[in-house]
């Protein structure tokens, strides 16, 4: 991204992908997002840090990607009671609900017209702020129940559908708020955060080495993604270079990662699709690979395995063969799975259509990841930004521009044959030597970023250390952020009995979110 | 004792004999015959995340999967807690789902059984307690059996479940054989 035109300087930033670091005037903060939205940015993320300690106020970042990697805009805002910073979601929608919960969490507001809380939800006062450094809790305060004010749609024959936060299936809670017509959806208003456990405050009270564990919690489907991308940001930070071993069972780790959810998430597609047979077959064979995982890993999901500075645990011969007979196995078996799915006239006919969102609005409103590749969005960070192992693996990245369910269900089709087929091209090629190297002391108060593609999407780790081994600031940032608002234009004109179908499709996560 | 719900006895799913490991599967069928023997019929669980990373949620969903088959076992899970006999509980509970969770808890009809979830379930786990969460379940309501883990897997999720029903029918059959007091 060139902010020349601005006058804006950047400065290299330690992180996993090419990225630059621009402060930017308080005046600047819009004008340089539009010169990056010009250029084919996209909204990453946009957190806030308390540095009144250090430079007198608040610094409220913006992390925006194009082909050329991520710049991080940076503007310190002073301490004082009107102070506000620039509404970034005038160009990039998604940044709304960051911009609330950095409220919220910080103190800091921006100029948006919508103000109202988002992390807060009435269990802490409304002017308390918990990223803020001399925050402290009281045993005092009593989990609350706030009185959230839901956009309503008037109109004869408009009907209010209030749904959650505890939902009816096993699902992470959160409250939805749908406004019908007979039995089509008018609009639909998420209200998210029940999960909020307090993620950020907590990293600041861990050893740097330790945060790595809470990052593979902040949202468990995604456990791999999050403790490579935590361990990248570190490892930026401390200017380390891991053993390639250990990249590549890192790269291993996160397709096995990326085909269990792919092969959950498509059985329960055919359940919602009225194919209870999908189900059965597909949560076998995410069973079995899961399985396959506590063997040679020693965990199901594999958490606590990628560590900063390698992987925990090294892979033995008797279970690297084993992977490769399995992904085989299985991809010979989703091969005749799909060949079902494609053939089944009523699974297809509730497919196709269902919850579109098209190339163009998925551009507008800054849709990412797997959901983004079935929209048109051909964004893929182990193509696009091919770091090792990627650059030996010349991953196929996946695509679509239906943007219904349809494309959804054919993307992490493709994905899932293409990740079986890494797991046995990394296997064949895994480097020899260490998994793991000791990780240096790292300088405090400097900015270490970590990006990686998620089964999901790209999860985004923001680290700073503090002095000794500390962990100043961490804002983990789930691809959710910016999924969840473009659920609620895609279920438009939809019916609600399709919503479950819908949501699925994206299965967005609410922990990763809420933090 | 509990509420008589109707027994499922569903046969088996489509599939081949799942290959997995001798134990795992020796030890899911022995509970299976477990849990039937015990509660002779079907037991409806409600399944509450208070504020987990759901990963949890990744094991519970795993129980309904072939090699477990939980719904062969007589168990399934329900949408209300009207209809629940067990609330199974994860997460370290966070301050904004406790008023939920409490309702939820109310909403159940005595005699109702609580199984708290995963390390976060069962002590908050990694996250503890805090400005935004309450830790264990058991902070926030009555608790009759823990299943740790991060997360706990199938098969313990499974034990878990069949020790809070074997506690309840023993105090229950105990209840039933005790002589009245003399009045
Ligand atoms: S016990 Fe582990 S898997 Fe379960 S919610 Fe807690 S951190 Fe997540």
């Amino acid at each position: 991204m060139d902010f020349s035109r601005l006058g804006l300087s950047a400065a290299t930033l330690a992180s996993a992908v090419p990225a630059v670091r621009v402060p930017v005037g308080s005046g600047q903060l819009v004008p340089a997002c539009r010169v990056a939205h010009e250029q084919g940015a996209h909204l990453v993320a946009l957190w806030a840090s308390d540095e009144r300690d250090r430079v007198g106020g608040t610094l409220v970042r913006v992390a925006l990607q194009d082909a050329s990697g991520l710049a991080v805009l940076e503007v310190a805002v002073p301490d004082l009671p009107d102070a506000r910073y620039g509404d970034v979601s005038a160009v990039f929608p998604a940044a709304a609900r960051m911009q609330r919960a950095a409220f919220d969490l910080v103190g800091v507001a921006s100029e948006a017209d919508d103000q109202r809380p988002w992390a807060w939800m009435a269990s802490w006062p409304i002017d308390r702020y918990p990223l803020r450094r001399d925050f402290e809790a009281s045993p005092k305060w009593e989990p609350g129940q706030e009185d959230y004010e839901f956009v309503r749609v008037a109109g004869d024959g408009v009907h209010e559908i209030p749904v959650g936060p505890v939902h009816a299936g096993i699902i992470e809670p959160g409250h939805f708020r749908f406004q019908i017509v007979g039995e089509k959806v008018l609009r639909l208003e998420e209200r998210l955060c029940y999960t909020h456990k307090g993620i950020e405050k907590r990293f600041e009270s861990m050893a740097l080495a330790d945060g790595c564990r809470l990052a593979g919690r902040v949202s468990g489907d995604s456990t791999v993604a999050y403790a490579w991308a935590y361990s990248q940001a570190l490892e930026a930070l401390a200017g380390l270079a891991v053993p390639p071993r250990a990249l590549w069972l890192r790269a291993l780790a996160l397709e096995r990662e990326r085909i269990a959810n792919h092969l959950g998430d498509l059985g329960y597609l055919g359940n919602d699709g009225g194919f209870a047979f999908g189900l059965a077959q597909f949560s076998r064979l995410r069973e079995e690979v899961v399985r396959t995982n506590l063997a040679a890993f020693g965990h199901r999901l594999m958490m606590d395995l990628v560590v900063p500075g390698g992987v925990a645990r090294d892979l033995d011969r008797d279970h690297a063969a084993a992977m490769v007979d399995e992904a085989k196995r299985v991809a010979a078996e989703v091969a005749t799975l799909r060949g079902i799915y494609d053939e089944h006239d009523g699974l297809q006919d509730r497919f196709r259509t269902c919850g579109r969102v098209t190339p163009e609005l998925a551009a507008r409103l800054g849709l990412v990841g797997m959901a983004a590749r079935a929209s048109g969005q051909a964004r893929d960070l182990r193509c696009d930004f091919a770091a090792a192992p990627w650059d030996a693996l010349a991953v196929r990245k996946a695509g679509a521009t239906g943007g219904d369910v349809a494309a959804r269900v054919a993307v992490r089709f493709d994905e899932l044959a293409e990740s079986l087929r890494l797991v046995r091209s990394i296997v064949d090629h895994l480097p020899e030597g260490d998994v793991r190297t000791p990780v240096p002391d790292v300088p405090p108060h400097r900015l270490g970023l970590g990006y990686v593609e998620g089964w999901r999407g790209p999860v985004l780790v923001a680290l700073e250390a503090g002095p000794g081994g500390t962990i100043r600031r961490c804002h983990p940032h789930d691809p959710s952020w910016a999924n969840w608002p473009v659920l609620e234009h895609a279920v438009i004109g939809n019916i609600v009995p399709d919503f479950p179908l819908i949501n699925k499709s994206f299965n967005l996560s609410y922990s990763g979110q809420d933090l | 004792m509990l509420r008589i719900l109707r027994q499922i006895a569903k046969t088996g799913m489509r599939t081949e004999a799942p290959p997995a490991p001798a134990d795992e599967m020796a030890k899911a069928a022995r509970l299976q015959a477990d849990v039937l023997r015990t509660l002779g019929r079907a037991l409806a669980i409600r399944q509450v995340d208070a504020g987990s990373c759901n990963g949890c949620e990744l094991e519970i969903h795993a129980l309904g999967n072939p090699y477990y088959n939980i719904e062969g076992m007589g168990i399934r899970f329900v949408a209300s807690p009207r209809h629940a006999d067990m609330l199974l509980v994860t997460g370290p509970v966070s301050k904004h789902m406790a008023i939920a969770l409490r309702r939820t808890y109310d909403a159940t009809p005595e005699p109702k059984l609580v199984v708290a979830v995963g390390d976060c379930g069962c002590t908050g786990g990694i996250f503890g307690e805090s400005y935004a969460t309450l830790g264990r379940v058991s902070s926030v309501i009555p608790v009759d059996a823990e299943v740790p883990g991060c997360p706990p897997t199938p098969t313990a999720l499974l034990q878990g479940i069949l020790a809070a029903i074997t506690a309840r029918v023993a105090v229950a059959g105990d209840g039933e054989s005790a002589t009245p007091p003399p009045t």
